[in-house]
């Protein structure tokens, strides 16, 4: 039990009332940040960075990762009031978070986000904690060829399971597909459907998509129902967190599930963003209230939440122990850990436990002292919905404007961000599901600079796929998850085939 | 756009502020932002430049060089084309600065993207970026004689090189190897970040990498790594233990081993073109004050970085001959736009 | 969507049938143009290299255009469904009311910078449609810009576009 003496250590160095202040500090900033669309936890961390050079780099690091952890918490709380992905991993949690908000159910919502969370987290962290070496050495059997089948798994369980039109479900999936491939190609470096315009060369940014398709598309919805959100006339009670928690264990499954894919994202890495989706997805197909999911779930909260957290925190992983940012924040993180002079690899559990296991320490912590700090804010954040909504609407256009701009810094992204909400409002008027558009576009290019990495590696043999037992089980639970639907409706044909014989 | 409207007014403003110039040296010398310095970084976040650009704003801020803020911002679309065109069309704009990389010239030949390092003002040289081929310390290849044969003797396109990007710099010099190889050619497969690429070779994906020395510098040190040669025509000048037995300095030139290729990537700063000369002095001195900081000093060491500072002429001519060999590679290597 | 007794008064804009088409169609445009773009980038499937830089957009969108060539003949008959209304005139009204003047905040941030356009789209909205008091609306409005602008320009350095007003401040 080497680590558990280590983690009490590193308690012992993080249970300070310094770093306890750090951690609100950072937590109530992370929070502003996830909250604003134009904010990344990017921004946050490359603002503090300088700030934290005069400090020891345990307390830096702390001050920094609580930032994460707020902006973590964040993100849900612009999806679950306004349909407003904050950041690109809370796109899942508007599926329900927002229709909850809808039936007057917000505060349910948020304290079911936090909380999932906040578990999803705890449960990334002690991967860490125990299982740090074996994990770091996993992620290192992961090439072209297994990359690109987590990619398909992502879209294989996400897949099929939208209602009404197949054909539209293509169509839009295909558009997603079709908006990411604009710009460069990675893969062979030439200019992709730019047509010569300045302003392609960046391509269609997720985020500017998703501001515009949700957050835009939303308010035109709500202005042709007339001047108002539904649900803001929701009562305000105190007692959301306990009528909220005493739902939660029978979900226990869920959480688990949406816990394992988070970490399986995480450390792969996937990243938090595809993790959200798998983890509704999976939830949505497995669960007993699968056919609710949509409509206003709990369950449809708690398992993107928990899958982007278990995500967000087991990425920290490959950044500790192998040096690859798992997100741009990380990336920032990252070289702050080079200035303090801490250099990411594979010693660094090794010549700096110190700092290593005060880091783990304060995860625990500092998700401990977030979900304090938001569930005691949920009533406020809920009475925003209060605000008249002449002065919300135009405000969150300016928001939206704001986080589309900030994407690439150029106003032609703002203009897409109108486009795509008329597009978001034409779509969800027609029925044209929205989810395959937006996981298209967020691992559509990277899927294909995967698959075409492989097929390099492999000089176009696509059996390459099925070459070592890791990389062929993730495409076979990929192909069956996939064709789940056809499957179930195969076994339902036969025993019921069944059935007429027996009854013949 | 804004900017550009603005920076009309500012033209006006500059022109003024250059024929003052032009009478009175000494003024010249007095310039000082009186907004916020914008440096556009042409590349992701998390690469070699991005962590040189956030690196040298954390020492300004920290050391106090400035009066203004410095605000790092990136523009990386195109491979770099955005961030290098946003800086051609503000180019009245002297609170705008550029850190660049290899994409300064690649990137243009490579796509076609209208612009040059004309259109902008190099201000200065910070230091060259090295380039070291990297294979697995669990395969055989001691040196880089014993891997380029190991390339002659199989056959084409066996051999794996990974790299950061298409077209660029790491493919530039895999190139470069490729015409010693008797023709055995390399399958280059590119990633998307220098860190991805050095733990793709240690999980053994690819054959051998071209990584700069800050990128897979902690897998040497963990011994998952083995450098074999570095493309410079020195040695490099840090002697320091890295590793348990080896420093920087040991690692062999590529010259030395039989594989005469020499590359090194241009760190440097440039500024928006019509840029005064009082302008361009105050970043000049701002860079030098930030690379007599013991911080700065570090950095270098770090990444084994060549410290080579140049400023005016010199490293105008610099460019104009790393231009040229740039071209040359490229055509050579048939990476040109086609169009 | 809209029951019987509300569409007696909302006069009826477009129907379901004529926007599916519309979208449809602008699907097919769309798969047009990257059709063309693939084309020339290359879409066959190279011996040691793999697929060129056009083949998977070009398959995609293929499928892309088939779906919505089915969508399309679905969409063409008249059937009852289809002849609903989908979208009133009171309804887009009230769209509009708050999308064109996005559109002018937008147009508006090319020439005045963002934080100035926002006050101003802000507070007329709320004199306008909110029926706010003239004084509230500029309260508010003034106060929502100035917080953004602190936020961003000021603490997190997030530079957004700006116009004279700022420029006269010195940003």
């Amino acid at each position: 039990m080497d680590e558990l003496n280590a983690l009490f250590g590193g308690f012992a160095v993080a249970l300070s009332a310094y770093h306890i202040m750090l951690m609100v500090i950072g937590i109530t900033l992370g929070v502003v940040i996830g909250v604003l669309p134009g904010l990344g936890g990017a921004n946050g961390v490359a603002i503090l960075l300088p700030l934290t050079f005069s400090m020891p780099p345990t307390s830096a690091i702390i001050l920094l990762t609580s930032i994460y952890w707020g902006a973590l918490f964040g993100g849900a709380i612009t999806s679950i009031l306004f349909n407003i992905p904050g950041e690109p991993w809370s796109v899942a949690t508007t599926f329900d978070g927002h229709p909850m908000a809808q039936n007057g159910k917000a505060d349910e919502a948020l304290v079911g986000a936090f909380t999932a969370s906040f578990v999803g987290a705890i449960f990334a962290v002690c991967l860490i904690t125990f299982l740090a070496p074996v994990v770091a050495k996993f992620a290192l059997k992961f090439g072209p060829a297994e990359f690109f089948a987590v990619q398909f798994l992502t879209f294989a369980s996400f897949i099929g399971m939208g209602r009404g039109s197949a054909f539209k479900t293509v169509a839009s999936m295909c558009l997603g597909f079709a908006l990411a491939s604009v710009g460069l190609d990675g893969v062979t470096g030439t200019l992709r459907m730019t047509f010569g315009q300045d302003e392609l060369l960046n391509g269609f940014k997720f985020l500017v998509a998703v501001i515009g398709l949700f957050g835009i598309g939303e308010i035109l919805c709500s202005m042709e129902d007339g001047l108002k959100f539904n649900g803001a006339t929701a009562k305000l009670r105190m007692d959301a967190v306990i009528r909220t928690w005493k739902q939660l264990p029978g979900m226990w499954l869920t959480f688990l599930r949406s816990c394992i894919v988070g970490c399986w994202m995480g450390i792969t890495p996937g990243g938090a963003t595809p993790a959200s989706f798998m983890g509704y997805g999976i939830a949505k197909r497995l669960s007993k209230r699968g056919d609710n999911f949509g409509k206003g779930e709990l369950e449809g909260v708690v398992a993107p939440e928990t899958a982007a957290h278990a995500a967000g925190t087991a990425a920290l992983l490959p950044m500790l122990t192998l040096g690859i940012p798992g997100s741009p924040t990380a990336a920032v993180l990252l070289g702050g850990l080079l200035i303090w002079g801490l250099q990411p690899g594979p010693l660094l559990f090794v010549e700096q436990p110190d700092f290593v296991w005060g880091l783990i320490a304060s995860m625990y912590l500092g998700n401990v002292v977030g979900l304090i700090m938001v569930l005691t804010c949920v009533p406020f954040f809920a009475a925003i919905l209060r605000v008249p909504f002449s002065i919300i609407a135009p405000a969150i256009v300016f928001v939206c404007a704001i986080g589309a701009y900030t994407v690439n810094n150029a106003m032609f992204d703002v203009w897409m961000m109108l486009a795509f909400g008329v597009l978001g409002y034409l779509f969800n008027k027609l029925r044209y599901p929205l989810p395959p558009l937006v996981l298209a576009l967020v691992l559509g290019d990277q899927a294909e600079s995967s698959f075409r990495q492989a097929m390099l590696v492999s000089q176009g043999n696509v059996g390459v796929f099925w070459s070592n037992w890791l990389c062929g089980s993730i495409m076979t639970l990929g192909l069956v998850m996939a064709f789940w639907p056809m499957l179930q409706a195969l076994r339902v044909k036969l025993s019921s085939n069944g059935a007429i014989t027996r009854a013949a | 756009m804004i900017r550009r409207e603005v920076s009309k007014a500012k033209t006006i403003a500059a022109a003024l502020a250059a024929s003052a110039c032009l009478t009175s040296p000494s003024w010249a010398q007095s310039w000082e932002p009186t907004k916020p310095v914008t440096l556009v970084i042409p590349a992701g976040t998390g690469g070699g430049a991005d962590q040189m650009a956030r690196f040298i704003q954390g020492v300004v801020q920290k050391h106090n060089l400035m009066k203004q803020p410095l605000i790092v911002i990136n523009k990386a679309g195109g491979a770099g084309a955005e961030g290098f065109l946003e800086m051609k069309a503000s180019a009245s704009d002297p609170h705008k600065i550029t850190i660049t990389l290899s994409n300064l010239f690649t990137t243009p030949l490579g796509t076609g993207s209208p612009f040059n390092w004309k259109d902008m003002k190099p201000v200065a040289m910070l230091a060259l970026d090295q380039f070291v081929l990297w294979v697995n310390s669990e395969k055989p290849y001691k040196t880089a004689k014993d891997y380029v044969d190991a390339v002659k003797a199989g056959t084409d396109r066996q051999f794996k090189m990974g790299g950061t990007g298409s077209k660029q710099e790491d493919q530039i010099v895999t190139a470069a190897v490729e015409q010693l190889t008797d023709g055995k050619k390399f399958t280059y497969v590119p990633y998307a970040g220098g860190g991805q690429v050095a733990v793709q070779l240690v999980g053994n994906h690819v054959d051998s990498t071209v990584n700069n020395p800050i990128e897979a510098v902690g897998q040497w040190r963990a011994g998952q790594l083995r450098p074999l040669c570095i493309f410079d025509a020195q040695r490099s000048t840090y002697t320091a233990k890295v590793t348990d037995k080896e420093a920087w300095s040991d690692i062999p030139t590529c010259k030395e081993s039989g594989l005469p290729v020499e590359y090194q990537m241009l760190r440097g700063i440039f500024t928006t073109k019509n840029a005064t000369p009082a302008q361009v002095n105050f970043y000049v001195d701002l860079l030098k004050k930030v690379m007599a900081t013991p911080d700065w000093k570090e950095f270098m060491e770090k990444g084994a970085f060549n410290q080579t500072m140049m400023t005016g002429a010199d490293y105008e001519k610099w460019l104009v001959s790393a231009e040229t060999l740039h071209s040359d590679l490229m055509k050579k290597a048939g990476f040109l736009a086609t169009q | 969507m809209s029951s019987n007794e509300e569409a007696e008064e909302d006069r009826p804009l477009v129907s379901y049938r004529t926007l599916d088409i519309a979208v449809a169609i602008f699907f097919l445009i769309v798969a047009a143009i990257v059709i063309t773009d693939s084309l020339r980038l290359g879409i066959s499937w190279k011996p040691n290299e793999g697929p060129q830089p056009g083949l998977f957009p070009f398959y995609i969108v293929v499928a892309m255009g088939i779906a919505s060539l089915v969508n399309l003949a679905q969409a063409l008959p008249h059937t009852p469904a289809g002849e609903k209304t989908a979208t009133t005139i009171p309804g887009i009204k009230r769209m509009a009311a708050i999308f064109v003047p996005a559109v002018l905040f937008v147009l508006a941030t090319n020439y005045i910078g963002i934080y100035v356009s926002a006050a101003v789209y802000i507070g007329a909205f709320m004199v306008f449609f909110g029926k706010f008091p003239v004084w509230q609306a500029l309260a508010v409005s003034l106060g929502i810009a100035i917080v953004n602008f602190m936020m961003f320009e000021v603490w997190f350095l997030v530079p957004l576009p700006k116009g004279p007003l700022e420029a006269a401040l010195g940003y």
